[in-house]
């Protein structure tokens, strides 16, 4: 299966191929340029599917891996793309694609060079989700938060540039953090290859163990921040509600991120290896989650305008992530990855309709809606008689489903995707027998999809029936509607094909969940690609 | 020299962490240089401490506890970058910063 193998580099070299073309064809008018970097997305999406695909089609195949320079593994950096990997991966280029499309009407000339940094990102996702060496992991943090942090300038103002400041700022000090993590665990396993530290960790001298815990802790906190985990996550509402909708849109994936990685390294070192007792940490990464969860939905309440509550939205799935990891069971995570999936595009799709509804809300009318809430309607009686004849023109209804679609996915009601992710999620955790932590992650799932419901259906209630312009029908443009419907289209269509994609992430949990696998995949082989 | 070099790592974390918790962005800026010293150092001491020990190998029958762990030093190289870098680019949104709002607070208001 050599060529297998080699698909694995693709997902990076695709966008870095982007970035080299845009910046050697600067001068490149406008909509040839537009079509060209949508040449290049559509073609990392393609990629992902075929890597996606080849994996899950191949018994026994269990990953691709992919030695960079063909060094033997252990001593040079190597890429591995399992399953786990090749979903974020194939999310990462569904959501890119998409708000590439978004973009590509009217945001990418609000500032320069949108396009390199736009596909520097998502090569640096894609590095991020592929790599399995810790080093090269930081290399890829680093070049995906270097692209973010000029996205998040785009589009400038005031607002953005102080927002920008604290978040350069705070992922620099976690960059700092990931160094010294990374630094200690070289320093007691001597290697930096995740399988090799997975081999390593049981050889430990027990004097090195407490050194390694703490190395492993302060790693932790890394991602952590990255994640947007309960204390560490303060930059995140504002960072993601004042950046361009299409950069926040893939800013809704960059968070998964440091679940991936908290993901993938505890299950491989810790979450198996402690034997009976509690595994290092899990009590943190429980608790963490439900602050999180609890912070997430209780600030979702509180939020008046779109793209706060969006933010806050991916503060919930931040913290269902964290819980989900922490509870450490394979069905429970296979359900997390089936949840993964779903709230990532949802959220993007939110996102991007934000802006869509913007453009159809005249600005004073949104102030209307939220002072009308705070003060009341006095005139509401008087306007009974004309709401029966009201008609909603064509696109707001689209709009509108769109909205409903997004916030039934967000709050986990029963017909579509959002409530198949988290049943999965809860049937796992009763059937592996409840524990006091099951009735707190039972807790935590119901009662957060509810908050979540009551913000999404009032910020409906206050743009679609209280803010909607009467007569005049609101010019959207096509490229910003269909990747909205799209990305909540796939939503329901994962819904729809719920069983296969159930069985193929619960084979993905098992092979998490068994880190000798993993090491058998990534050590043995001889380097011949 | 453990000593000296463990000091040293102390008073440069302990001074960034002190200036990064300060209201003015040039401050957290000088902080966040000072803590990146530090990593570099630390970095380089968990690839244990050696004198006068070459990180290359030469020769083929040479034996490896003669020379110094090269794993370190290239991981403080490309920190070294990586960390210039950052720091060069928050410092061209610090200048920002400050044209937009007027005032070098981390908030951008007066106090």
């Amino acid at each position: 299966m050599a060529a297998l193998n080699h698909i694995a580099i693709l997902p990076i070299l695709v966008p870095m191929a982007a970035v080299i073309a845009n910046l050697l064809l600067g001068n490149l008018r406008p909509p040839s340029r537009v079509r060209l970097n949508l040449a290049f997305s559509v073609v990392l999406a393609l990629v992902s599917i075929l890597l996606l695909v080849a994996l899950a089609q191949s018994d026994g195949h269990l990953a691709a891996v992919y030695p960079l320079g063909n060094w033997p593994v252990p001593f040079g950096i190597v890429l591995v793309a399992d399953r786990l990997a090749a979903v974020m991966v194939l999310v990462t280029s569904i959501l890119s694609l998409a708000a590439l499309v978004y973009a590509s009407a009217r945001w990418h000339s609000r500032g320069t060079n949108f396009f390199p940094l736009f596909h520097a990102l998502t090569m640096g996702l894609n590095g991020a989700f592929l790599t399995g060496d810790l080093f090269n992991l930081f290399v890829f943090f680093e070049l995906l938060l270097a692209a973010s942090y000029g996205l998040t300038l785009h589009g400038g103002g005031r607002n953005q540039v102080k927002a920008a400041l604290h978040y350069i700022a705070i992922n620099l000090v976690a960059s700092f953090l990931f160094l010294i993590g990374v630094a200690l665990i070289y320093a007691t396993t001597g290697t930096l290859n995740m399988a090799d530290i997975a081999r390593a960790v049981p050889l430990i001298a027990p004097d090195d163990r407490g050194l390694f815990d703490a190395g492993a802790a302060v790693l932790g906190v890394a991602f952590l921040i990255k994640a947007g985990s309960w204390p560490l996550h303060f930059w995140l509402p504002r960072t993601y509600s004042s950046a361009a909708p299409p950069v926040a849109a893939l800013f809704a994936v960059m968070t998964k991120v440091g679940f991936y990685a908290i993901l993938r390294l505890w299950t491989l070192v810790f979450a198996n290896s402690s034997g009976p007792e509690l595994a290092f940490g899990q009590n943190v990464l429980l608790v963490l989650g439900l602050a999180t969860i609890s912070f997430g939905s209780i600030g979702a309440l509180s939020s008046k305008a779109l793209d706060r509550l969006a933010s806050y939205l991916i503060l919930v799935s931040a913290g269902t992530l964290l819980l989900a990891v922490g509870y450490n069971a394979p069905g429970v995570t296979s359900g997390a990855l089936y949840y993964v999936v779903v709230a990532t595009l949802a959220a993007g799709a939110l996102f991007l309709l934000k802006d869509v509804i913007d453009q159809i809300l005249p600005a004073e009318a949104q102030v209307l809606a939220v002072s009308l809430e705070i003060y009341g309607d006095e005139e509401e009686a008087a306007d009974d008689v004309d709401e029966v004849s009201r008609t909603v023109p064509g696109a707001a209804t689209l709009v509108s489903w769109c909205f409903a679609i997004a916030a039934l996915i967000m709050a986990g009601l029963p017909p579509l995707s959002g409530f198949v992710s988290k049943f999965a999620m809860i049937s796992a955790a009763l059937g592996a027998g409840p524990t006091a932590a099951t009735w707190w992650f039972i807790a935590a799932l119901i009662v957060s999809g509810f908050l979540v419901l009551v913000a999404m259906v009032r910020n409906g209630i206050n743009i679609f029936w209280t803010s909607l312009p009467d007569s005049d029908t609101p010019l959207v443009r096509t490229a910003e509607l269909a990747p909205i419907v799209v990305l909540l289209a796939l939503c329901v269509a994962l819904a729809l094909a719920a069983g296969p994609a159930m069985a193929f992430f619960t084979e993905t949990a098992a092979f998490i969940h068994s880190p000798q696998g993993y090491v058998d995949v990534v050590l043995p082989r001889e380097a011949t690609p | 020299m453990e000593l000296i070099l463990a000091a040293a790592i102390g008073v440069l974390a302990a001074s960034g962490v002190y200036l990064i918790l300060r209201p003015r962005t040039f401050q957290v800026i000088i902080g966040l240089s000072l803590i990146s010293y530090a990593v570099n150092l630390f970095i380089l001491a968990m690839g244990r401490l050696r004198m006068d020990a070459a990180p290359i190998l030469d020769g083929a029958n040479a034996n490896p506890a003669d020379y110094v762990d090269p794993v370190p030093q290239a991981l403080v190289l490309t920190a070294i970058v990586i960390g210039f870098a950052m720091t060069a680019l928050f410092l061209v949104v610090l200048l920002a910063a400050r044209g937009l709002t007027g005032n070098d607070h981390v908030d951008g208001k007066l106090d």
